[in-house]
């Protein structure tokens, strides 16, 4: 302080005379000076590369002297001496006459709707303290959608655009843009078409973002209860890495809090018969693509053409879908192996169904997933056997803190338990795999031991972790560098992608994620509502569950040990093979058609 | 070139055309060939001449006599007569409406006598089609000129001190914008026209490209080269297929001459122009979502800044202007700035091209000074209000503009007078009412159309606007209340006041200026559920006068819905629950017994 800097400028603001950095907008002056400018389709992860500020909404203007209307507080930079006034009768009333239009245009149906409690527009009603809607009129109406994943009801779309800016920006996957114009203008697949005959990866980021109540995801969880309380089913569940450092949000917690005790304790309560772990079966992927990476690397370095190096991690349901329907000519290059979610299905209803001599028609296998993908994943045909899927319903980290709510369950006072044995043994390299560059870091961690013979000198692997969208180390295995390439965010996993078919690619291995910061910021997670401390607590909850872990390597779990040696005999086996492994689609479904063409 | 005696001009603009001016060229040409005149008289095709209203023009050169609503099967009597005779066509001749007289010659209309045309000075002269009929007419001077001096910033000086403001609407000194452009420094900078005219009635730029598109090519050209851009692009409707036609052959004129390319008349300038089609959004004429929509995107405007002169086309500086803001650039530097800057008022310099229509007797397109009257272009170029009417208000500026009255009807038209009445200049349209039109019913008409042309981005004109209609509607329909007009005054201010671009902050006014000087109107149409204009159809009532009646019959007989009831011989009666206001028995009425109230 009492410096002059060149690059500060002085503004007046409620009256108040502070100095800004230039290019600072007002939104963030105001802010920086306790004064908080309503926003609603402003939308922005700090450190995320996510930013939406069409500056739309038109609810966060402001008054700026000498202007001849309202400035939109989230677009309008600082300029010097600028005077700015964020509370004025002629913003009140602009604000509230426009949220009053929103809401005259939004259906009033806000105690049955799937947002309610955490909605923005809900939540700018009570800030208001709107009693009446002085303008009414015709509502738009837009068919429901229903994807195996997502529901759409553009009835209560605002046009905030923040699905639209994730959909292109953030994932480039281009399924969702706006269509029709003025009052009937909304978002939506090209010709209002269903969102499953689109390009659709369904990581459910839209969701993530969504506002209000118009992007929900599908809700299992009434049948999950249908379930619970049908005696002849024994019902299995499996909840994933990132579940159990967000789920405390929902009941009041810190952010970054790890519940995994309380959780399992909970998932007791609401009836399960087995309380397992995603993160066993995480171990067991570890194992199966470990493997598969050091068989195609011995190929690659014998000099063998054929064999697909990169190899690309295969977790990512919506990472999945997004190769299929756009790199079709490269579905060689992820590993086989299945995901963690539907490894752990497979072995439920085959080596665990047999242990405990359960028909695998009477037992239930339900997932509790930060993610929306897992929810398409398990419907898709080739992880069923006679029609009956290995994962039954996959439900969100919300879903499951809805259940415990609705089961009068005090979540925050619940005694800490274990899971069950043998599905509930895991690794702190199965905890990791619930962000960025865990996946790869705990293969690191197994198959430096496996290829080298040697204990691994460390098994924190800092250089792989991190929230910039692409990543790259080179570890040293033992005398053989080994690239690795990470992603997160689909958009960088297609440039990643479009190295590899151009032979740019300098990586052996890559792991993709879809989701900002990998699962933790999922589409199924509690929301975050822009804040990005909230995804870089849970991102350091993750580590700190792993390093809470007496047993830090898939390769070392006693009960992926005992799994092969009863049961797989070895990774990449022909049992293995036959339930661990799977293979993709092409779903390439892009029209393309030259118009210049006569 | 022969040497003709006559010259017979012929409109080959959108309008008339339609009405067959191709044919009455193709006409005349077969019968001056048939008489042998076809070396003594020629026989062009030109531009628009403006008066569209009476369409299809001809005009006769040197004598400028004027044909109006000329027939194919005119062309004889014309050749016979007027040129074998030496008579003219008297019948063809254009009518005074006040004095009733023939006119006979151009120089002597009213329509004409006021107008200063220096953007449509070609329009209606030069076949559009021949770059050597431009060039005759001063064309490409300014080009070479400017090439020659080689100096951007004495140019953008000439422009800056002419004082040309924006006409696309939003009056923005067009030198300064320039300039700005042409400090932003870039590998690739673009000139873009702006010729997606989506004002509705406004035709002013279709007749311009229509008219004189080397104009436009060249004023592109110097503006290219004043800001640093080598390409050009030309956003234009795609319902604009005469002007694109026209368009395309002048660019491929102008490359064959060397007027477009490489080394522009050896001054190592290179550069070329490219069309872009429209597909018709009136909000893609607001410069950044026109420049979306050029680059494929979804046309809808994003906030400035950054402007186009930072980062417009593809992220590149660029600089969008008006067709009409073009055609006066080279003139500017034919005639030099002093000259330009001599026209007009203090602060709005040179001519403005109007779209006059509505209840007036001469409808077409004008260009007049800056300054003039609203009364001199109304009365004394439009001839007054159809049928004796009387004038009830003139609407500036399109949809975006207000309504004005008498009392502004001596204000000198330019930039400030308009908006400090309430109104605009808006890109030109000028329409005007006469006492029948209902103020409240003009206002919903157009905001009907803000509606439907709203993008949708932003939620006081997608939203706001659309209720605004619905609050106009129950006002006309004769179910609001003094509450709607209080909420509809509140509407339209927070929508001016938070809109993001023109096209939303504009939209209101034909609102707020009809409900400011037409308040009474209002209060009638809701207190006493009256439209005192008579077109609101929900608040007429026809009534029958049991004086006047004769009990003929005829009314019940001729009521399509059965709505009248009544005896032979005795008064009848309307049902006004049944009634759906045809006006048939008003119409089939002999003794004027059915009034409306």
């Amino acid at each position: 302080m009492g410096e002059t800097n060149m690059d500060m400028i002085k503004i007046t603001i409620d009256n108040k005379v502070v100095e800004v950095a230039k290019g600072t907008t007002i939104l963030k002056a105001a802010k920086d000076n306790n004064i908080n400018i309503p926003t609603l389709c402003y939308f922005e992860l700090a450190g995320m590369d996510i930013v939406n500020k069409p500056g739309s909404c038109r609810i966060c203007v402001v008054e700026v002297e000498g202007r001849r209307n309202l400035a939109p507080a989230c677009i309008t930079e600082c300029t010097p001496d600028m005077v700015i006034k964020t509370n004025t009768t002629r913003v009140l009333n602009a604000r509230r006459t426009v949220l009053e239009l929103l809401l005259s245009d939004h259906p009033s149906d806000c105690l049955v709707c799937p947002k309610s409690g955490d909605c923005e527009l809900q939540n700018l009603a009570i800030r208001f303290g709107i009693r009446e809607i002085n303008y009414v009129g015709e509502q738009s109406t837009y068919k429901q959608d229903d994807s195996p994943s997502i529901h759409r009801d553009m009835n209560k779309c605002i046009m905030c655009r923040r699905c639209e800016m994730m959909c292109n920006e953030f994932q480039t996957v281009g399924a969702l843009s706006a269509i029709n114009r003025g009052f009937t203008a909304v978002v939506s697949p090209a010709f209002e078409e269903d969102l499953t005959l689109t390009s659709c990866t369904f990581c459910g980021q839209c969701v993530a973002v969504c506002p209000v109540g118009a992007l929900s995801e599908i809700n299992h969880t009434g049948k999950v209860l249908r379930a619970l309380n049908d005696p002849t089913k024994t019902v299995v569940v499996q909840t994933a890495p990132a579940v159990r450092v967000a789920i405390g949000e929902e009941f009041g917690m810190a952010p970054g809090t790890i519940a995994t005790g309380q959780m399992a304790t909970a998932l007791r309560k609401l009836g399960f018969d087995y309380v397992f772990d995603t993160d066993w079966s995480a171990d067991l992927t570890i194992m199966e693509e470990g493997t598969e990476l050091l068989n195609r690397l011995k190929k690659f370095l014998a000099g063998d053409k054929d064999v697909k190096i990169p190899l690309m991690t295969s977790c990512c349901p919506a990472w999945v879908n997004f190769f299929e329907h756009n790199f079709p000519d490269m579905l060689d290059i992820p590993s086989t192996a299945k995901s963690p979610q539907q490894m752990f299905g497979a072995m439920a209803k085959s080596y665990f169904a047999e242990k405990k001599n359960i028909k695998r028609e009477d037992m239930v296998v339900v997932s509790v997933m930060p993610c929306l993908a897992k929810k398409y994943e398990c419907s898709r045909d080739e992880f069923k056997v006679n029609g009956n899927p290995d994962v039954d319903y996959s439900i969100t980290t919300r879903e499951l803190a809805s259940l415990i709510k609705l089961a009068n369950i005090d979540f925050a006072a619940l005694p800490e338990s274990k899971f069950d044995d043998p599905l509930g043994e895991s690794t702190g390299a199965g905890v990791i795999f619930g962000t960025t560059g865990g996946v790869i870091e705990a293969a690191v961690r197994t198959a430096y031991e496996i290829h080298t013979g040697k204990k691994c000198p460390k098994i924190d692997f800092e250089e792989l972790r991190g929230l910039e969208g692409i990543r790259s180390a080179t570890i040293d295995f033992d005398g053989l560098p080994i690239n690795i390439g990470i992603a997160h965010g689909l958009k960088n996993a297609r440039k990643l992608l479009e190295e590899i078919r151009e032979g740019k690619s300098k990586f052996h291995a890559i792991e993709i994620m879809a989701c900002p910061g990998g699962c933790i910021d999922g589409g199924g997670q509690p929301r975050h509502h822009g804040n990005s401390e909230i995804i870089k607590a849970r991102w350091n909850a993750i580590y700190e569950a792993d390093k809470n872990l007496p047993i830090r390597k898939s390769h070392e779990n006693p009960s992926i040990i005992q799994l092969y040696k009863e049961y797989l005999g070895e990774p990449c086996g022909e049992k293995s093979h036959h339930l661990l492994h799977t293979h993709y689609f092409n779903k390439h479904n892009v029209f393309e058609v030259d118009l210049n063409k006569k | 070139m022969a040497n003709y005696k006559y010259h017979i001009l012929i409109c080959g603009g959108t309008g008339c055309r339609a009405s067959k001016s191709g044919e009455i060229v193709q006409n005349f040409k077969n019968i001056l060939k048939q008489e042998n005149l076809d070396n003594e008289i020629q026989v062009i095709t030109t531009g628009c001449f403006g008066f569209c209203e009476k369409g299809p023009i001809v005009k006769i050169l040197p004598d400028n006599t004027f044909y109006t609503q000329v027939k194919p099967e005119d062309c004889e009597e014309i050749v016979k007569e007027h040129f074998i005779k030496g008579r003219k066509v008297t019948r063809l001749l254009y009518t005074d409406p006040e004095k009733k007289e023939h006119v006979s010659d151009s120089k002597h209309m009213n329509f004409y006598k006021k107008q200063m045309r220096i953007a449509l000075r070609n329009c209606g002269f030069i076949n559009p089609e021949n770059i050597d009929e431009y060039i005759a007419r001063d064309g490409y001077a300014a080009l070479a000129k400017v090439l020659e001096q080689n100096d951007p910033q004495a140019t953008i000086d000439i422009i800056k001190k002419s004082g040309l403001r924006g006409r696309g609407g939003g009056g923005f000194p067009t030198g300064l914008k320039w300039e700005i452009a042409s400090k932003n420094p870039a590998d690739q900078k673009y000139i873009i026209c702006n010729a997606d005219e989506g004002d509705p009635g406004a035709f002013m730029d279709r007749s311009i490209l229509e008219g004189d598109p080397h104009s436009i090519i060249e004023a592109m050209t110097i503006g290219g080269f004043c800001i640093g851009a080598t390409k050009g692009l030309v956003y234009i409707r795609a319902e604009y297929p005469l002007a694109i036609q026209r368009l395309q052959i002048a660019i491929e004129q102008a490359r064959e001459y060397g007027l477009l390319g490489k080394d522009l008349l050896g001054s190592g300038f290179d550069f070329d122009l490219e069309l872009r089609y429209g597909a018709g959004a009136f909000v893609c004429g607001e410069e950044t979502a026109l420049i979306h929509s050029m680059e494929g995107q979804r046309g809808e405007p994003t906030f400035k800044p950054p402007f186009p002169a930072q980062e417009g086309y593809l992220k590149k500086p660029s600089n969008v202007n008006n067709v009409e803001t073009f055609a006066n650039i080279p003139v500017i530097i034919n005639k030099g700035w002093e000259w330009f800057s001599s026209i007009g008022t203090e602060k709005s310099k040179g001519t403005k091209v109007f779209a006059l229509a509505g209840q007036i007797n001469n409808v077409g397109l004008i260009e007049v000074p800056m300054g003039i009257t609203l009364r001199e272009v109304i009365f004394e170029i439009g001839g007054g209000i159809k049928n004796g009417k009387k004038f009830k208000a003139v609407q500036t500026g399109g949809p975006s503009g207000g309504c004005l009255t008498e009392e502004f009807l001596d204000t000198p038209i330019d930039y400030d007078n308009l908006i400090a009445a309430g109104s605009m200049m808006g890109s030109g349209g000028m329409i005007v009412m006469d006492e029948t039109s209902c103020m409240p019913a003009v206002a919903r008409f157009y905001l009907d159309f803000t509606c439907e042309e709203s993008c949708g981005k932003c939620s006081p004109c997608r939203v706001g606007n659309k209720r605004l209609c619905e609050l106009l509607d129950k006002i006309t329909s004769g179910k609001g209340t003094m509450e709607d007009l209080e909420n509809i005054k509140n509407l339209s201010q927070v929508i001016k006041d938070t809109a993001l671009c023109g096209l939303g902050q504009t939209s209101p006014n034909p609102v707020l200026s009809t409900i400011s000087h037409f308040w009474d109107e209002y209060v009638a149409h809701v207190v006493d559920k009256k439209c005192p204009a008579g077109q609101c159809k929900a608040l007429k009532q026809y009534i029958i006068d049991p004086e006047k009646c004769k009990g003929c019959t005829a009314c019940a007989r001729n009521c399509p819905v059965g709505a009248i009831k009544g005896t032979v011989k005795n008064p009848h009666e309307i049902n006004q629950e049944l009634c759906i206001k045809c006006g048939t028995c008003q119409a089939k009425c002999k003794f004027g017994a059915i009034s409306v109230q």
